[in-house]
C-alpha cells in the first residue's frame, strides 16, 4: 500500500458571498479516504476564516487560505493559489469540484504543473501504486479506472456523486503567501448571485428527483411536477425539451449534456426517454415513468410505468402519497 | 478576425456507444461517427459574427483519426473557409493534456484572434480542453457563455455559474467555450456542400507541429487501467391507467420504502 496518511489536497468552492458551497463535504468526504485532507479556502479576506472553519467542520485537518479580492480576474488568484498550496504540501491527489469554475481551475492547474488530470471522477480510493479515479462513462454503461502515470493526480470530481463524509477536525489555519503567475484572465463585467427561493434540495446528489418533459406542456404546469417533488422532498429535474421551451432554466437539465443523477428514485412524467435524456439518470436505483404513449423507450428502462394521462395520474399520485403520510 | 472553431469527433449519442474492453479504446465501427453537436453550434456562433464582419476567416480545427474529414467537411459546408485536421497514430487514446497540447501547437501554429470551443463533450465530457488550452497558449478563457458578442477588440458573455450569473469580458486573442443554450446550427446548403468540396484541408501530423508545441515530454499523463460493462437496465411492470394508476403507482413507492 501507499501511503494512506498522504496529504490531499481539496479545492473548497465558497461563493463571492463566503457561503461554503455543497461540493466541499463530499471531496473531504473522498480525500479522507486515501489520506489527510488538506483544504484551499481562496475567497475575500473578510469572510474566509468562517469558510476556513467549515472546511474543519467538514473534515480538513490543514485549511490554507489565501485571500480573492473582490473585483479580482475571474479565476486567476484561485488557480495562482492552487498552485502555491501544491507546491507547499506536495499531496498525492488534488481533488477539485467538477463544476463550471472547478473545471476551469482543474484545467489550468493541470497544464501549468504538468500533472495528470482525470475527469469527472465518481469515487477515488488507492492501490499499491497511488491514487486511483474511478468514472461512469456513456450514461453509467461502463464503469472506468484510471491513474496518473506519475506524480499527483488531479481530479475533477462529478457534483453530488460522493456519499463519504469525513470527521470534523479541530481548525488549523494557515495563510499561503501566494505569488500572482500574471497570466492572462477574463475580467468580471457583471454578477448577479442565483436567488434559491426554494428549500427543495439540490438536483445533484438529491436521494428523490422528480423530472418533467415536454408533455409538461408549458411553465404553468411544471406546478404539477413541482408538487409532486415536494411530496416526495424530492429535487426538480426536466428534459432539454422542457429547457428548450422554456418551463424551467437550464440548469435542471437531466441528460447528456446536462446533469447526470443517481438517485434512488427517479420520477420521469411526460418524458420520452431519449437516448440523450437516459444518460444522465439510467443508473437511478428505481425508475417510474408517466408517459402516455405506451412506446415511449423510458418504458424500457421503467421499473414501474405507467401509461396514462399526466394530468390526471400525477394528481391522484400526490394525494395517495399526502394520504399514505397521514 | 481570424477565428478558429474547435470541433471534436465523436460517437452519435442517438447510437450505440461501446468501449474496447481490451484497450479501453472506442469501438469505432459500434455506431456513426458525427460532429459533437456543440461544436457545429460554436461553427455558427463564427459564421453569424463573419457573416455581418467582412474580411472574417473562419478555419475549423480537429484532433482525430482518419474519419475526421469527412466531418470537417460539414463545417466547411456550412461555410467555414478552411479545416485544419491533426493526425498522428501518437494520438490514439490520447488524454486531455495531450489532447489540449496538441491543440495549442495546432493554434500557434495557425494564429488566432479568437478560438471558439464547446464547453463540453458529449464523449469524455471533461469540459475541460478550452482552458488547458487557454492556459498553454497564456490567453483569457471565457468558458460556459450561453451568450457571446465579438467586437474587434474583445468578446463578452454570459456565464451562468452554480452560485450565479456572470457577465465577462475577455480582451483578444482568446478562447471562449459556448454552452447549447446559443442556437442550433445551421444545415448546410446545397450550394454550401458543392463549394465545400473545393476549400482547403489541410492535415497535421505532430513533426509538423514540433516547433510550435510546448510538450516538455514530461507532463505526467492520465491512463485507463481496468474498465468494466455495467448490465444494462431491464424494464419491470408497466400498466395502464384505468382510473386507479396513481393509486397503483403510490402502493408501489410505499412497497419499496420510497415514500
Ligand atoms: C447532443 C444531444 C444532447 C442532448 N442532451 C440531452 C439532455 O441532456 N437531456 C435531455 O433530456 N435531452 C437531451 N437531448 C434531446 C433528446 O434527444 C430529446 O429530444 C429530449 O430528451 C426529449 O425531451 P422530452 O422527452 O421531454 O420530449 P418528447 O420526446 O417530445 O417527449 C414528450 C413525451 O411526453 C408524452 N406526453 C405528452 N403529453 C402527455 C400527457 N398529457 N401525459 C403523459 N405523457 C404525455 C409524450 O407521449 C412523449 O413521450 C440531446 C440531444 C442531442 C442530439
Ligand atoms: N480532439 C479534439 N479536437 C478539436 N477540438 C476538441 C477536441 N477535444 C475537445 N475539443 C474542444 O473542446 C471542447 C470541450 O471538450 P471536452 O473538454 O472534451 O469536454 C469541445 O467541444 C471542442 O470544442
Amino acid at each position: 500500500m501507499t501511503d494512506s496518511s498522504a496529504p490531499i489536497l481539496v479545492l473548497v468552492e465558497v461563493s463571492p458571498a463566503g457561503t461554503v458551497l455543497p461540493s466541499a463535504a463530499g471531496l473531504l468526504g473522498a480525500a479522507a479516504g486515501i489520506g489527510t485532507p488538506v483544504a484551499l479556502v481562496v475567497a475575500p479576506a473578510a469572510v474566509s476564516a468562517a469558510a476556513a472553519e467549515r472546511a474543519a467542520e467538514l473534515g480538513a485537518a490543514r485549511v490554507l487560505v489565501a485571500d480573492r479580492p473582490a473585483g479580482s480576474p475571474l479565476l486567476a488568484p484561485v488557480v495562482d493559489a492552487l498552485a502555491a498550496a501544491a507546491a507547499s504540501v506536495s499531496p498525492d491527489a488534488v481533488l477539485i469540484s467538477s463544476s463550471s469554475e472547478g473545471r476551469d481551475i482543474a484545467a489550468r492547474f493541470a497544464v501549468r504543473s504538468g500533472a495528470a488530470l482525470a475527469v469527472d471522477v465518481v469515487s477515488v480510493s488507492r492501490d499499491e501504486e497511488g491514487p486511483v479515479a474511478h468514472h461512469s462513462v456513456y450514461g453509467g454503461a461502463y464503469l472506468v479506472d484510471s491513474a496518473a502515470t506519475s506524480g499527483t493526480l488531479v481530479a475533477t470530481v462529478r457534483q453530488g456523486a460522493i456519499e463519504a463524509r469525513a470527521a470534523a477536525q479541530t481548525p488549523s489555519i494557515e495563510q499561503l503567501d501566494v505569488t500572482p503567475s500574471g497570466k492572462r484572465d477574463v475580467e468580471v463585467v457583471d454578477y448577479q448571485a442565483t436567488v434559491t427561493a426554494s428549500d427543495r434540495p439540490e438536483l445533484r446528489g438529491a436521494k428523490t428527483v422528480v423530472s418533467g418533459g415536454r408533455g409538461v406542456g408549458s411553465a404553468e404546469n411544471f406546478a404539477l411536477v413541482e408538487q409532486l417533488a415536494d411530496a416526495l422532498g424530492a429535487a426538480v429535474g426536466a428534459s432539454r425539451a422542457a429547457v428548450d421551451a422554456g418551463y424551467v432554466p437550464a440548469s435542471y437539465q437531466v441528460g447528456q449534456t446536462g446533469v447526470t443523477v443517481s438517485p434512488r428514485l427517479y420520477i420521469a412524467v411526460g418524458i420520452s426517454g431519449a437516448i440523450q435524456h437516459r444518460a444522465g439518470m439510467q443508473t437511478a436505483k428505481t425508475i417510474v415513468a408517466i408517459n402516455k404513449d405506451a412506446d415511449a423507450p423510458i418504458f424500457e428502462i421503467a421499473d414501474f410505468g405507467v401509461v396514462g394521462d399526466l394530468f390526471t395520474v400525477v394528481p391522484q399520485l400526490i394525494d395517495a402519497i399526502s394520504a399514505k403520510k397521514d | 478576425m481570424k477565428i478558429v472553431v474547435l470541433v471534436k469527433e465523436v460517437p452519435d449519442t442517438w447510437g450505440d456507444r461501446r468501449l474496447n474492453l481490451e484497450t479501453g479504446l472506442l469501438e469505432r465501427g459500434a455506431g456513426e461517427l458525427v460532429l459533437d453537436e456543440i461544436g457545429e453550434r460554436a461553427i455558427e456562433v463564427a459564421l453569424t459574427y463573419a457573416e455581418a464582419n467582412s474580411g472574417s476567416e473562419v478555419v475549423v480545427l480537429a484532433m482525430g483519426p482518419a474519419s475526421v474529414p469527412t466531418n470537417l467537411r460539414k463545417g466547411l459546408a456550412m461555410g467555414a473557409d478552411r479545416a485544419i485536421h491533426i493526425l498522428d497514430d501518437a494520438l490514439i487514446g490520447a488524454d486531455t493534456t495531450l489532447t489540449a497540447t496538441t491543440l495549442a501547437a495546432a493554434l500557434s501554429h495557425e494564429g488566432f484572434d479568437l478560438v471558439i470551443a464547446g464547453n463540453v463533450s458529449t464523449d469524455g465530457g471533461g469540459a475541460v480542453i478550452p482552458s488547458m488550452v487557454a492556459e498553454l497558449l497564456d490567453v483569457p478563457a471565457a468558458t460556459g457563455l450561453s451568450t457571446v458578442a465579438i467586437t474587434a477588440t474583445d468578446v463578452t458573455g454570459r456565464r451562468d455559474t452554480e452560485v450565479g450569473s456572470y457577465t465577462v469580458k475577455a480582451a483578444l486573442p482568446a478562447v471562449v467555450s459556448i454552452t447549447e443554450a446559443l442556437p442550433d446550427a445551421r444545415f448546410p446548403s446545397f450550394k454550401g456542400i458543392m463549394a465545400a468540396k473545393k476549400k482547403p484541408l489541410d492535415t497535421l501530423t505532430l513533426a509538423d507541429l514540433a516547433a510550435t508545441s510546448g510538450a516538455s515530454g514530461e507532463d505526467a499523463h492520465s491512463i485507463v487501467i481496468s474498465l468494466a460493462e455495467r448490465p444494462a437496465r431491464a424494464a419491470g411492470v408497466t400498466i395502464v391507467d384505468e382510473g386507479d394508476a396513481g393509486t397503483q403507482l403510490a402502493e408501489f413507492l410505499a412497497k419499496n420504502q420510497l415514500i
